[in-house]
């Protein structure tokens, strides 16, 4: 497991999950997480990430391929995987009935090497609220109980699912804090998010799922890279495509028109912007609503939900036919 | 943020299994203290239902079957107290932490999947043990009970008793989907029970053929335990096969559970 000094924590292939009924949540998906790191699973709704997540957490067993946690299967081996790992699941889990103090001291009888819940709790920022009862907490406090309690084994590895659903701006940026603070830790975090400034600010390598399969996987920076940069603007009153200088010497990759809106695309985005902006100078006409934009996460993420999408509607297509 | 300052912390020891069962079963020990309904099914009933036992006795030729009103009473009391403080109770428990995701959360942890569910039974089962004892002291003291003749099968038959219902609740649940439906499904149990299985009527006064399909039921063997414990009328191939039928129910139990029960909703 050891190569180069790089420990992988996590290690998984060719994984795939069915569910009872058939429907394949999972489609044979490869990644491996390095100690210390922050990998995020990022993906629409139905993606496949909770899926993903909850065979590493040990929940479930896999249709097909390996998990390994620590160098064991988090499943058969779940005695040797448990005391070293946290979780925090997508949603609650929590009698309602208790208060947050009694649901912290509960877990905490049931941790190894257990922190004082009381110390775990003001690391979330609820000591405050130790004496209420769970069904009277909002969501977002819920959701920091979840996380407290899955720090509350000072974990070598960390499973945050949706962290930050739920959550405020200010709350939200407190636990990326608190998340960014623990991998320099040395704790390994595998998070889902839905939200790509979640990814951006806080993941150190991240894949992008969708329909049970891994998209695109890298750095934040190498995932962007693949993508092309944007310009948009609305065409100047009298003008047409063809008046524009041709295209391709200013290195646009391709374009767009609605109406009167162009968007161009563009792996040079500083070449294309200055001729773009030295031809309207030249011209003496002003470019409304103009837009210029590098590569973002964003770009990537809609890139192939719209390949999904895409890819759908030819198979509905396709299916009408068929009958 | 002082996530990472581990150094001053000792060492402290690894969880045991007793040790996490021990965590769980006072938060649920707490949550049954919270729960109304749950407080009056274990609490109020099996305190009173013994009295329309007693009511009932009153019109059976029970010297005939070398009765008494005791020995037909208490275990019929222990009867109520296993059906409704520990059997529905559990029902219900088992369900709710189920749609809670109380019990997948626990699964996530170092818990077991046998802890989880005897660290939650936990509390239900004291309840029903201490009841037991309560009820003993009350028709010993109100229905001039003598010692029992042979305490061993008593205690035998309580503890079977015990964790029968915790399995057999268990069982149910599996097979049950929401909270509210939780009070509906232990009904056919505690009917059948009540009925079939002594408590009303002991299988002594019922025609031999009727009798012999109701010694199969659940509870028959444990109230047959408690019974012949008190009147020490039981021989020894009778307490055997009572054993036998309350292991396989246990095995029944155990069985339904890791076959079909859920861990989760059902989405």
């Amino acid at each position: 497991m050891e190569t180069n000094g790089h420990e992988h924590v996590i290690e998984v292939t060719d994984l795939r999950r069915v569910y009872g009924g058939g429907f394949e949540a999972v489609r044979g998906i490869s990644f491996s997480v390095r100690r210390g790191e922050i990998f995020a699973l990022l993906g629409t709704n139905g993606a496949g990430k909770t899926s993903t997540v909850e065979l590493l957490e040990g929940l479930a067993e896999p249709a097909g391929g390996r998990v390994r946690v620590l160098g064991h299967d988090p499943y058969t081996e779940r005695a040797a995987v448990r005391p070293r790992t946290g979780v925090m699941l997508q949603e609650g889990g929590f009698p309602s009935e208790l208060t947050v103090a009694e649901t912290a001291r509960m877990w905490a009888g049931c941790v190894s090497g257990a922190r004082p819940p009381a110390e775990v709790l003001a690391l979330v920022g609820l000591e405050a609220k130790a004496g209420t009862r769970v069904k009277q907490l909002s969501g977002g406090q819920r959701r920091r109980l979840d996380l407290a309690l899955a720090l509350l084994g000072d974990p070598e590895v960390l499973f945050l699912d949706e962290p930050s659903t739920g959550l405020d701006a200010e709350g939200r940026r407190a636990t990326w804090e608190l998340v960014s603070a623990l991998r320099d830790g040395g704790t390994t975090v595998l998070l889902t998010t839905h939200y790509l400034e979640e990814a951006e600010n806080l993941a150190d390598r991240l894949a992008i799922m969708h329909d049970g399969l891994i998209a695109t996987t890298g750095t934040p920076a190498e995932v962007t890279a693949a993508e092309p940069s944007r310009i948009s603007f609305e065409l100047p009153e009298g003008y047409f495509v063809g008046d524009l200088p041709p295209l391709g010497e200013l290195g646009v990759a391709g374009h767009e028109t609605e109406g009167r809106m162009i968007r161009l695309r563009t792996r040079e985005l500083q070449r294309t912007a200055t001729e773009l902006l030295m031809w309207a100078a030249r011209a003496g006409v002003e470019l409304r609503r103009l837009d210029v934009r590098s590569a973002s996460l964003e770009e990537a993420f809609l890139g192939i939900a719209k390949n999904v999408s895409a890819e759908r509607a030819t198979g509905t297509t396709t299916k009408e036919y068929a009958a | 943020m002082s996530a990472t300052q581990t150094t001053s912390r000792p060492a402290t020891a690894a969880t045991t299994p007793l040790s996490r069962m021990a965590s769980l079963a006072r938060a649920e020990l707490t949550l049954l203290g919270r729960t109304r309904g749950a407080l009056v099914a274990a609490l109020f009933v099996p305190l009173v239902m013994p009295v329309s036992v007693r009511s009932a006795a009153e019109e059976m030729d029970l010297a005939g079957a070398g009765l008494s009103t005791g020995t037909l009473v208490l275990p019929a009391a222990f009867g109520f107290s296993l059906l409704f403080a520990v059997y529905s109770v559990l029902v219900g428990v088992f369900v709710v932490r189920r749609e809670e995701l109380v019990l997948k959360r626990l699964r996530t942890g170092e818990l077991r999947d046998a802890e989880i569910l005897a660290g939650s039974a936990l509390p239900a089962a004291l309840t029903g043990l201490a009841q037991c004892l309560l009820l003993t002291v009350g028709c010993v003291a109100l229905l001039d009970l003598s010692a029992p003749s042979a305490p061993h099968l008593v205690v035998i038959g309580l503890l079977l008793g015990l964790v029968m219902c915790a399995a057999l609740a268990a069982a149910t649940a599996s097979f049950t989907k929401t909270g509210e439906s939780a009070q509906a499904t232990p009904m056919p149990l505690l009917l059948v029970s009540m009925m079939g299985s002594g408590m009303f009527v002991p299988l002594e006064l019922l025609p031999d053929k009727v009798a012999s399909v109701c010694e199969l039921l659940p509870l028959t063997p444990v109230v047959t335990l408690v019974r012949g414990g008190w009147t020490g009328n039981l021989s020894g191939y009778e307490a055997l096969g009572a054993l036998a039928t309350a292991m396989a129910w246990i095995l029944i139990g155990v069985f339904a559970v890791r076959r079909w029960f859920r861990w989760e909703p059902r989405r």
